[in-house]
């Protein structure tokens, strides 16, 4: 945020604010997944069907599932999975899309018309109607839920870096790096490349919370994380059989994936504003 | 028009998935314990065993005329069984678009208004929880209080207009929160623009001026977003239709995937992405009608 100009006024320390409040849930998150299970209660897998489906008391804040497990511990140890499919997705997109968009909107010409008509065609698609499809064949599982996410991902990243890059070009200090001779892989990564960071970085930001609702969208359809790894959308799979008898299943795990996803759409807005402070309306 | 190569690709990516099942597709299909004689049978009237690019063929011609095959589970034809379930998708996506315009706009509208009150920031607060809630938490957490605990609702299935709402608001639910965001974005800017003074100069009340001609000139990027949206709401009707048994094309596509029926689940994966792109087409249309500025070639 250093380059964040003085805020002012009430807006300005609105957008700090949001900034702030997404920063406290994703930190708090991260601490969960870190720490998680050594704080936990209970053992993500210890049974005690005695007690199965029963609802939240001062011993299991919770409740506990259809297996008789806490719930709280392995909503804290869903923070993990969560996270590091997040993390994986976004890093591999962002990767492959700087890469793709940078070269489409340097080089122009026939590798940019050949490379545009392949992100066309995958814009084309809903996003995460392909990740089923791809699960769906690939077989379910958290890797091919990492991989799936991943091939859809990195299109808009390539997209956003492509026009960035395309503007970055034409900019004065690019032109004059190449009429000093510098080669074509060093102005791109030392010129180019930085000018579309921060609009990655926000994207990133926001891709965090996409990519936590799609795993989770897909381990809710059976599609994701299998059991028994704790993770939020399988329990709000298992969770949706006992709607009726044992709510509780469902609030909780489902309240997880939502503060997280809120928490890294505040900070992905916060940071928005704060690098951009004309967008702030 | 990118819309012939774009169609082109899509039919190319969902021919390329059948294919990208690890190992013999058709072993795969029946099961590990499937006799070979069952399975060297299901290849050649898959036409598995015929070289790629024929297949590819066939396939491409199959599906510009209408013919994805047959289900492996049913035996009836792919394009006869996707279409019957259409009518439920499309009533539950119209439904769930109309709920989201319902909402959004006059909370948009009121949003950009009175821009910086409590209003605003309730309904941005609002609009912000909209997006970050997902439906598959918001469609049971709806349905425990309206119809386990109210009883003013069913729970499950399709039948009256009692049956659509809470699916149709569960699915329009995050739809109606980017709507409003972008209405109120949209409407702050145009309310900036001299001619909404000028309106107002000439007597217009505040009502007319905010209605009448800044609210007309943000439409436009309204529309777009609905469209663009359309594909987010077909994928939520996947998830929304499993929660609430909604007889639709969603549902039909997780349980043929869960039956590995893999020419059904390429036809409903094909028609969603189908309908998706002309949708988009239809909103690239409407601009000219919105805005006579912009014509089409």
């Amino acid at each position: 945020m250093t380059s964040e100009a003085p805020p002012h006024g009430a807006r300005a320390l609105r957008t700090v604010q949001t900034f702030n409040v997404g920063a406290g849930i994703v930190g708090l998150a991260v601490l969960a997944a870190v720490v998680g299970p050594a704080i936990a209660p209970f053992d993500t897998a210890s049974q005690d069907l005695a007690l199965r489906l029963t609802g939240p008391s001062l011993r299991h804040w919770f409740g506990l599932d259809e297996l008789g497990r806490d719930i709280l511990s392995r909503v804290l140890a869903g923070a993990r999975i969560s996270l590091l499919v997040g993390l994986v997705v976004v890093s591999i997109s962002s990767a492959v899309g700087v890469c793709v968009g940078s070269v489409a909107g340097y080089f122009g010409g026939r590798v940019d018309e050949a490379l545009s008509r392949i992100i066309d065609v995958l814009l084309a698609f809903p996003g995460l109607l392909l990740a089923i499809a791809m699960v769906a064949v690939l077989g379910p599982s958290l890797s091919n839920v990492v991989i799936a996410l991943s091939l859809i991902g990195w299109v808009g990243y390539a997209r956003l870096v492509r026009g960035q890059v395309l503007r970055a070009r034409e900019l004065e200090f690019v032109q004059a790096a190449r009429a000093l001779g510098a080669s074509t892989p060093r102005v791109l990564l030392r010129h180019v490349i930085p000018t579309a960071l921060p609009a990655v970085s926000v994207q990133a930001t926001l891709g965090m919370g996409g990519a936590i609702l799609a795993e989770a969208s897909l381990s809710f359809l059976g599609l994701g994380v299998q059991p028994p790894t704790p993770s939020w959308g399988t329990m709000l799979n298992y969770g949706r059989i006992h709607l009726l008898d044992a709510p509780h299943l469902t609030i909780f795990p489902g309240l997880a994936i939502a503060v997280l996803v809120l928490g890294f759409n505040f900070l992905g807005d916060g940071l928005r504003d704060a690098l951009d402070p004309a967008a702030r309306r | 028009m990118l819309t012939v190569p774009v169609l082109f690709g899509v039919a190319t990516l969902v021919f390329s998935l059948i294919h990208l099942i690890p190992g013999d597709p058709a072993q795969a299909m029946l099961g590990e314990t499937a006799p070979q004689a069952d399975v060297d049978e299901l290849r050649h009237r898959l036409g598995l065993d015929r070289p790629l690019l024929e297949q590819y063929l066939a396939f491409l011609s199959g599906a510009v005329r209408g013919d994805l095959g047959t289900s492996l589970r049913t035996g009836e034809p792919v394009v006869g069984q996707v279409a019957s379930r259409v009518p439920a998708t499309a009533e539950l996506a119209a439904a769930a678009m109309i709920v989201a315009l319902l909402v959004a706009l006059p909370l948009g509208i009121a949003a950009a208004v009175w821009r910086g009150t409590a209003i605003d920031a309730s309904a941005t607060a609002l609009a912000l929880a909209g997006v970050s809630i997902p439906n598959f938490w918001l469609g049971p957490l709806l349905a425990i209080v309206f119809a386990v605990e109210l009883g003013w609702l069913p729970v499950s299935g399709r039948g009256t207009l009692a049956h659509l709402v809470l699916p149709a608001i569960s699915l329009g639910g995050a739809l109606a929160a980017i709507l409003a965001r972008m209405t109120r974005a949209t409407l702050l800017e145009e309310l900036r623009e001299p001619y909404v003074q000028a309106a107002r100069g000439r007597g217009a009340s505040r009502a007319r001026a905010v209605l009448r001609h800044a609210f007309r000139n943000s439409l436009i990027p309204i529309v777009t977003l609905l469209g663009l949206q359309f594909g987010a709401v077909l994928t939520g009707a996947v998830i929304t239709e499993t929660i609430f048994a909604w007889p639709g094309i969603g549902r039909l596509l997780v349980q043929s995937i869960g039956f590995r029926d893999y020419p059904l689940v390429q036809g409903c994966i094909l028609f969603i992405a189908v309908t998706y792109v002309a949708v988009n087409l239809v909103t690239d249309l409407v601009y000219g009608v919105l805005d006579p500025r912009i014509r089409f070639e």
